[in-house]
């Protein structure tokens, strides 16, 4: 930005000033913590860290986030994209309701939200006896992850595309009534190119956060280690033994994951950039 | 024109009957028991103020809005249950309402490009149509650009060719020319007007400007209050006003 702006009216030191403390705040809250992952999983050398990385418990982890990411982003972005548009596109009575509804795990703490899938699938739970003569473990077992990791991850597609649907009206959707296209074709022809970065942006959110969820998994899980410990478990059982090289190692893989989605994120907007402007978003 | 993807029911005269459509949002009555009998090759104009419920009977006509009670009828056939897609209209939008992510050309060709297999077209023959359309609304050459990269004339052109691509017997515009400067507007409706008569369509469309609806229409309702108050010629409109309602949204 140009001295010669008329919209800023600041003196010369009052902008260095804010600017400062601006970089500092970024500084001290996002840019240290993360290089200090970084840091701490490397201090013993890279054989120390990837043995770290390679120890069966850890490898176990990984893959149970793995799993447990790949089974939930799906479902929620399936359900997402149905909220969305049954919201935008249409008109139904109880809509305010489901928005509000969509946002409970927002509100509520995800402790509370593997407390409560504990009270129904628990042993003692309301379901409880019923699970255990049919031989079925959701509570302590991985099903239970998933389900927490669900409920977690719920309404990130869908709030992601309900104001960017909103935004972008009905009217194109009836301009392909009017022309004659099936409800599906209007779906995959008309709605879905018109939202593709408001979804990849969601999903990427529902991913970063299916990964990263800790207390909702903590809860349900039972923490057997191997068995139902996922990569955020798995970094506080190792730090809880002082293993300290470890319990970085496994955070700045979980860390690495977050870059990389932004990364990707970044590298597509700067790819179609021209489809972006041209869509008008 | 050799593309005919209409119902097999629904052949000329394409008249279009409305008859006794009762439409309420909430508590407010959109419209109060309209009837309205449009003969084939008509072209008609719904004038009114905002809120005298013009928009929603053109909607209901479409098929996009549901009326409480009432029937409408193309051609002798009831198409009141028929969703939008089976009515073989064409619609015209007041803000375009093309596919923004589409070229000129995909938008002209949509229409062709979701018919059933069975029907569609070979794709040779789509692009001939899109060509022969384009030329139609004067935009030949424009078939690879974006809607983004359009005026807004231009736009509500590729829209109207985009409606007629399936060739559809009926026309409805929802304020075709509401977002556009006065000159851009005189052209359009020269050129609206040419291609009703030269396509053989029977159109309807809606405009809160009497000047505009005077000098398109072969006939004007006029619209108040949820009510038609008078149906006839502009030049009997203008010379016999049904009521006082009339004669103040005229003067």
């Amino acid at each position: 930005m140009s001295t010669g702006n008329s919209a800023v009216s600041e003196s010369l030191g009052t902008r260095i000033l804010l600017i400062l403390l601006a970089t500092l705040y970024i500084v001290l809250i996002l840019v240290l913590p993360l290089a200090a992952v970084f840091t701490e999983a490397f201090r013993k050398g890279l054989g120390a860290f990837m043995h770290a990385v390679a120890e069966p418990d850890a490898l176990a982890a990984i893959k149970l986030t793995v799993t447990v990411a790949l089974i939930s982003v799906p479902i929620n972005m399936l359900c997402g994209i149905a909220a969305a548009w049954a919201i935008t596109k249409h008109d139904f009575r109880g809509k305010a309701f489901l928005i509000s509804l969509i946002d409970v795990p927002f509100s509520i703490s995800p402790v509370v939200a593997g407390l409560m899938y504990l009270l129904l699938f628990g042993a003692q739970g309301w379901f409880g006896d019923w699970l255990t003569a049919h031989d079925i473990h959701i509570a302590f077992a991985k099903p239970g992850i998933v389900l927490a990791t669900l409920i977690v991850t719920l309404p990130f597609v869908a709030r992601e595309l309900i104001p960017l649907m909103q935004s972008q009206g009905r009217e194109e959707e009836e301009a392909a009534l009017t022309l004659g296209a099936p409800g599906w074709r209007i779906f995959l022809w008309v709605t879905l190119p018109n939202i593709r970065w408001g979804l990849l942006y969601g999903v990427l959110l529902t991913n970063a956060r299916a990964m990263g969820e800790f207390g909702a998994v903590s809860v349900i899980s039972g923490h057997i280690r191997g068995e139902t410990d996922t990569m955020p478990l798995q970094v506080e059982v190792l730090y809880n033994e002082y293993n300290f090289v470890a319990a970085f190692a496994v955070a700045s893989l979980l860390a690495g994951l977050a870059l990389v989605t932004l990364v990707v994120k970044s590298l597509l907007e700067w790819r179609h950039g021209d489809q972006l402007a041209a869509s008008g978003h | 024109m050799a593309i005919n993807s209409l119902p097999q029911d629904i052949e000329k005269p394409m008249t279009i009957t409305v008859r006794n459509i009762v439409k309420g949002f909430g508590q407010y009555p959109a419209l109060r028991d309209v009837s309205i009998e449009i003969e084939d090759g008509a072209f008609v104009a719904l004038l009114g103020p905002s809120g005298s419920g013009k928009t929603t009977l053109l909607r209901i006509i479409a098929g996009l809005e549901t009326a409480e009670s009432g029937h409408v009828l193309f051609g002798g056939a009831d198409v009141t249950d028929r969703p939008p897609q089976d009515r073989g209209i064409g619609f015209v939008f007041q803000n375009y309402a093309l596919f923004r992510h589409m070229t000129v050309a995909n938008n002209i060709a949509f229409g062709l490009k979701v018919m059933k297999r069975a029907q569609r077209p070979a794709k040779a023959v789509i692009d001939a149509r899109v060509e022969e359309l384009l030329g139609l609304v004067q935009l030949s050459g424009y078939g690879s650009r974006y809607p983004a990269q359009l005026s807004g004339g231009q736009r509500q052109r590729v829209a109207l060719a985009r409606a007629l691509a399936c060739d559809p017997k009926i026309l409805l515009l929802d304020e075709p020319f509401g977002a556009l400067d006065a000159k851009v507007r005189r052209e359009l409706r020269a050129a609206l007007r040419e291609i009703h008569d030269r396509v053989g369509l029977t159109s309807i469309f809606v405009t809160h400007d009497y000047e505009e609806a005077f000098a398109l229409a072969d006939k004007v309702a006029i619209l108040g209050f949820g009510k038609i108050e008078q149906f006839d010629t502009p030049e009997a409109v203008q010379t016999r006003p049904a009521s006082d309602y009339v004669r103040e949204f005229l003067s």
